[in-house]
């Protein structure tokens, strides 16, 4: 009895020591015990595609096509541009209502934010840590003074160090961060006609 | 007459009966606490082809987790970002640096970096991340800390009964939309009952345990 007691402590001993504990970090796919039909020969999103030359499961496109669902047709919402001429539309082709606004918020932290600032004054962390030299303030009157459609364009193509974002960010939310990117803009900027009357005399 | 069974076999029944039971209940702690995801997945940690490195880019530069899984608000899947996300910034931040090398070369041969997936849920569930997301449920729940990991690990056992846990009392683990990609986020005292049971009824969620919500 007692040697049976000793072996069956010894053969537990040796089955922790050999798997270990759970959560202990593991450099080895998971063992997948009762695998029944956990892999199936199907492809499932930015998988590895054994069956075409370029082994990719999500097909880049084909030059001069789109994808299903995507906007193509040269209007100024999707192209930021006036219909038919290269000109920039000079305001928002999408009402701007407040849920625009809150979205556009939104969408620059997330996108924008992390270079030109939460105040858009190009005091991002990247300038912070020092990994930047350059980054445009967007309250540069340059940039303040661009069409809507252009900075549409900016944010979708990019401009000199800047990459462009249109696979990152949809049409709608390009629009909405043009929209707050104006408000933005709008709070260190006023009228001549908002100004006190001291105010206006220390102008001239 | 001599015995035919020496006097120690009378205890020999006692014996088999303590040594099976011992062997029995060695043998179902053995499999309740190794035939489970919480000891076969959490844990896992491979090697990734870039030193890819959430504790920086998430916890320390405070990157929002959707600006390079963009995908996750409308797609039943959170992408892995192209390396043309990457390239943003390393254009400029470690621009010439040796362990960005593979990330350069996949972005100018337009040949995708090999990333290992770390959370594979099996083939017959369809985890939606979009409609969880959308509806106040944290990254954090399914993939742990990940703005502290260096190395992305396995955190959560994403089992059935892990799902489960959650859907048979989604106000427990429900939070402010705007919280949702907040990993540090703690919900105060009393929020579950009081604001998640509110969303719950608010947002109309129905944390369906049906077989058919996930299996298909």
């Amino acid at each position: 009895m007692r040697y049976f007691v000793l072996g069956l402590t010894l053969v537990s001993a040796l089955v922790v020591s050999v798997l270990g504990f759970r959560g202990d970090i593991s450099r080895k796919p998971p063992l997948e015990i009762f695998s029944d039909m956990d892999r199936q020969p199907k492809l499932r999103p930015q998988e590895p595609n054994a069956l075409l030359p370029n082994g990719l499961s999500s097909q880049l496109l084909v030059d001069g096509t789109v994808a299903r669902g995507t906007p193509f047709a040269a209007t100024p919402k999707n192209t930021g541009r006036v219909s038919g001429v290269t000109n920039f539309v000079e305001n928002l082709p999408l009402k701007v209502t407040p849920q625009l606004l809150s979205r556009g918020r939104d969408r620059y932290a997330i996108s924008c934010l992390p270079c030109h600032g939460a105040q858009g004054d190009g005091n991002g962390i990247t300038k912070k840590i020092g990994a930047m030299a350059v980054v445009a303030s967007l309250h540069d009157s340059r940039i303040v003074k661009l069409p809507d459609g252009e900075l549409f364009y900016v944010i979708s193509e990019g401009r000199n160090l800047m990459g462009g974002y249109k696979a990152n960010v949809t049409i709608e939310d390009r629009w909405a961060i043009v929209a707050y990117l104006r408000a933005l803009q709008r709070s260190r900027l006023a009228f001549e006609d908002e100004l006190s009357a001291a105010e206006r005399a220390q102008l001239k | 007459m001599s015995d035919i069974f020496p006097k120690w076999t009378n205890r020999l029944p006692v014996w088999l009966i303590i040594g099976a039971v011992l062997v029995t209940g060695v043998s179902v702690a053995g499999v309740t606490y190794y035939f489970t995801n919480k000891y076969t997945n959490v844990g896992y940690q491979p090697v990734q082809p870039v030193p890819f490195s959430h504790t920086i880019h998430s916890g320390q530069l405070g990157i929002d987790c959707r600006y390079c899984h963009n995908g996750v608000e409308k797609s039943w899947y959170s992408n892995v970002p192209a390396s043309s996300t990457c390239m943003n910034c390393h254009n400029q931040v470690l621009k010439d640096d040796p362990k960005l090398t593979l990330v350069r070369n996949s972005y100018s041969n337009n040949v995708p970096i090999a990333w290992t997936q770390i959370h594979k849920t099996p083939d017959y569930v369809y985890f939606n991340h979009s409609v969880h997301v959308n509806r106040g449920v944290s990254c954090v729940h399914c993939h742990g800390q990940v703005n502290k990991m260096d190395e992305v690990r396995h955190d959560k056992p994403l089992s059935m009964s892990f799902c489960l846990d959650c859907h048979r009392n989604p106000a427990e683990k429900i939070r402010p939309p705007e919280q949702v990609y907040n990993l540090d986020w703690k919900a105060p005292p009393g929020f579950a009952q009081r604001d998640g049971a509110k969303f719950v009824h608010d947002w109309k969620v129905n944390a369906s345990q049906n077989c058919s919500a996930c299996h298909r």
